[in-house]
């Protein structure tokens, strides 16, 4: 225990902590599970667990500020007659409408065209204001099919067939009452005010097979024009990978169980799916298998990015692109200091704040509440998230040429080491300082 | 009237001169030979054009459908008319689970059977059925008609939102949430409305509502055994 308001006598249990106490006691007095936003908040091993190899006498590196290195990425290169060409790997994770107010959505289509990457729509449609903002819009397709209609279809620069979501993988959306205004009951065709539960399966296919008809129609429905990704949790990311590239996607989006939603138990978010670093060399694994690593399926991972060496590092580890969906609100002004007092005043804190799912969003973002709303101007939203993506892009590019990488994509788990025995095993690189990859090959 | 035969023309050929119709200018009239069963045959139509299959069609026919009037002189398979916005699909022969999946406009007539999931999350769409459904329909329906004039499956209408379901045989269970509740003439009106649309001579009488009892709305933990 290390408050020092009480006595040091004391001791907390580590099984049962103060914060177990309350939920025990919140769940006795409610008789409901706890429901949040956001993602795990239990420590689990993550990319700072890894560290990357700079150049010396065996690598040659590169000049920081003179020499080039890309950031360019081409999803959707397998079957697509339009591809999705973006400037930088870092693109918008898809948020709804509904769960996010629709300055906040305008803010990420604002922000992410202005540094030449795309966004992603999410459960409840497509609004005009984030297609009017946005360059590369990606469209989600859920079991929900809220909003869903053939003219947005058209209009996505990408089909995005989201099965499942790292917060939550096997588990279906959620939006409460409290959130469900006109405008979204409107779009998603559903009482004002009810709890909206959307399906955790599509209501019309029930394995890869039929995914892999379900895709054949979408893109005889926009002309083979545009790419489709499938979008999974990661749980068994290896088999799941290969069963969408088998059934034709030209992108596989993964998202670790770091991956935030809008609204779900808390015990979900905690309790399943696997952390992002593990699920990457296993994707990365099947893709290679089947021959279309970086040749033809693109792979995006997101869950828990959180600055340019988490991109460095997803990429080494076999990524295309990577999402951000937590991070990008924070740039938005999600959980900043400034609203402090507000925070304490719904029972938070800044740094805390997780209860997207009530609607009460002191910044303006997880809200519908036309007042709240309007305190996020989308235009200087807009502009914090291109400031902190070309961050992310420069850190990056500084650790790539730290390797001698003249492009982001030449990173390979070869430039990483980790710094635990678990991190080196779900990496699949070596433990720093030797040759060992528990599981893959003998201590040296 | 234009004739395709998809047993020498492909899929892909067939649904781009559809997408490209101008019905001012272009045929009106399709008929699609030899569909042999092929999945996705005239999905994401958006013209008023009359499209006319002559036999068995897979997965999602008419998928996304608006405007166009598609008529299918078989069975279907999964998904037929999912998500059409508008327009009309008839069925002649029986279709397989999922019929009319999330659609949110137009009329959908199916002269058999309809499989498991028939109007699974309808969103507006009306559908009307000569024989009989399958378990799980209108399962989290939210809006539209589903008539069946012959028998429902089991866990009819499980949490239902706002979909009108009329069914004139028997049914073997309601899902969560589903209740039936009166006939009121408004309700008689709107059925032998859509009745006559499907070209169907039936007594509006006959038939019976159900409903959602709107009890799972918000969540409860008293109704935690509904779930």
């Amino acid at each position: 225990m290390t408050d020092q308001t009480v006595n040091p006598s004391l001791r907390e249990s580590a099984t049962f902590g103060r914060d177990v106490i309350a939920e025990i006691q919140r769940a006795a007095e409610t008789g409901i599970y706890d429901i949040r936003g956001g993602g795990a908040k239990r420590k689990v091993p993550h990319f700072d667990d890894l560290l990357f190899l700079g150049a010396s006498m065996s690598r040659y590196p590169l000049e920081g500020y003179r020499e080039k290195c890309g950031t360019d990425v081409v999803l959707g290169t397998r079957f697509a007659r339009k591809p999705v060409v973006i400037d930088t790997p870092v693109t918008i994770a898809g948020m709804s409408f509904g769960s996010l107010s629709a300055q906040a959505k305008e803010a990420l289509g604002r922000g992410a065209t202005e540094v030449g990457t795309s966004t992603t729509t999410g459960d409840g449609g497509m609004t005009p204001e984030e297609r009017g903002q946005s360059s590369r819009l990606v469209y989600q397709y859920l079991p929900s099919r809220y909003g869903m209609n053939p003219d947005d279809l058209r209009k996505a620069d990408a089909i995005e067939v989201v099965l499942g979501q790292g917060a939550k993988p096997g588990g279906g959306g959620m939006l409460l009452g409290q959130k469900i205004s006109d405008r979204v009951a409107q779009m998603r065709t559903l009482p004002k005010g009810i709890d909206q539960r959307s399906a955790c399966r599509h209501p019309d296919w029930t394995g890869p097979d039929d995914l892999a008809i379900k895709i054949a129609e979408l893109r005889e429905i926009t002309d083979w024009q545009v790419p489709i990704y499938i979008k999974v949790g990661a749980t068994r990311t290896y088999y799941d990978v290969k069963l969408a590239v088998k059934a034709g996607a030209d992108v596989v989006v993964l998202d670790g169980m770091q991956g935030g939603t809008a609204a779900t138990q808390d015990v979900f978010i905690e309790h399943v799916g696997i952390p992002t670093m593990a699920a990457i060399p296993q994707a990365a694994q099947a893709l290679q298998e089947m021959g279309v690593h970086r040749e033809g399926v693109q792979l995006i991972v997101s869950g828990g990015i959180r600055n340019g060496a988490d991109v460095a590092k997803a990429i080494a580890l076999g990524a295309d692109a990577v999402a951000i969906g937590t991070a990008a609100l924070i740039a938005l002004g999600d959980n900043h200091s400034r609203f402090e007092e507000e925070y304490r005043r719904i029972g938070s804190a800044a740094g805390f704040y997780d209860d997207y799912q009530e609607g009460k969003c002191p910044a303006g973002i997880s809200t519908q509440d036309p007042t709240l709303s309007k305190r996020l101007d989308p235009v200087a939203g807009g502009r914090r998230l291109a400031n902190y993506i070309r961050v992310l892009t420069l850190e990056a590019q500084t650790l790539a040429r730290a390797c001698g990488k003249s492009h982001l994509h030449h990173l390979e788990p070869e430039d990483l080491v980790a710094l635990t025995v678990e991190a080196a095993a779900m990496a699949r690189v070596p433990l720093a300082g030797t040759s060992w990859i528990p599981g893959h090959c003998p201590p040296a | 009237m234009k004739t395709y035969d998809l047993s020498s023309a492909s899929l892909r050929e067939l649904n781009q001169s559809l997408h490209d119709v101008d019905p001012t200018i272009s045929e009106r009239e399709w008929r699609i030979v030899s569909p042999n069963g092929a999945h996705n045959i005239a999905c994401g139509l958006d013209a008023d054009i009359s499209v006319d299959i002559e036999g068995h069609a897979g997965y999602y026919c008419a998928g996304m459908n608006q405007k166009a009037s598609v008529t299918v002189h078989g069975n279907v398979g999964v998904g037929v008319a999912e998500n059409m916005m508008s327009g009309v699909v008839r069925v002649k022969g029986d279709a397989s689970q999922s019929a009319g999946a999330t659609a949110h406009g137009g009329l959908l007539i199916i002269e058999g059977n309809a499989a498991a999931r028939c109007g699974i999350s309808m969103k507006g769409v009306s559908i009307v059925v000569k024989g009989d459904i399958g378990p799980m329909s209108a399962f989290m329906g939210q809006a539209g008609c589903l008539v069946v004039c012959g028998d429902a499956g089991e866990a009819l209408g499980d949490s239902l939102y706002e979909a009108h379901l009329y069914v004139k045989g028997h049914v073997a269970s309601l899902g969560a949430d589903c209740i039936e509740k009166e006939m009121r003439p408004k309700h008689v009106e709107e059925l032998g409305a859509l009745l006559r649309q499907a070209g169907l001579d039936e007594d509006p009488a006959a038939f019976r509502r159900y409903g959602s009892a709107r009890e799972l709305y918000n969540f409860k933990v008293d109704n935690a055994s509904a779930y």
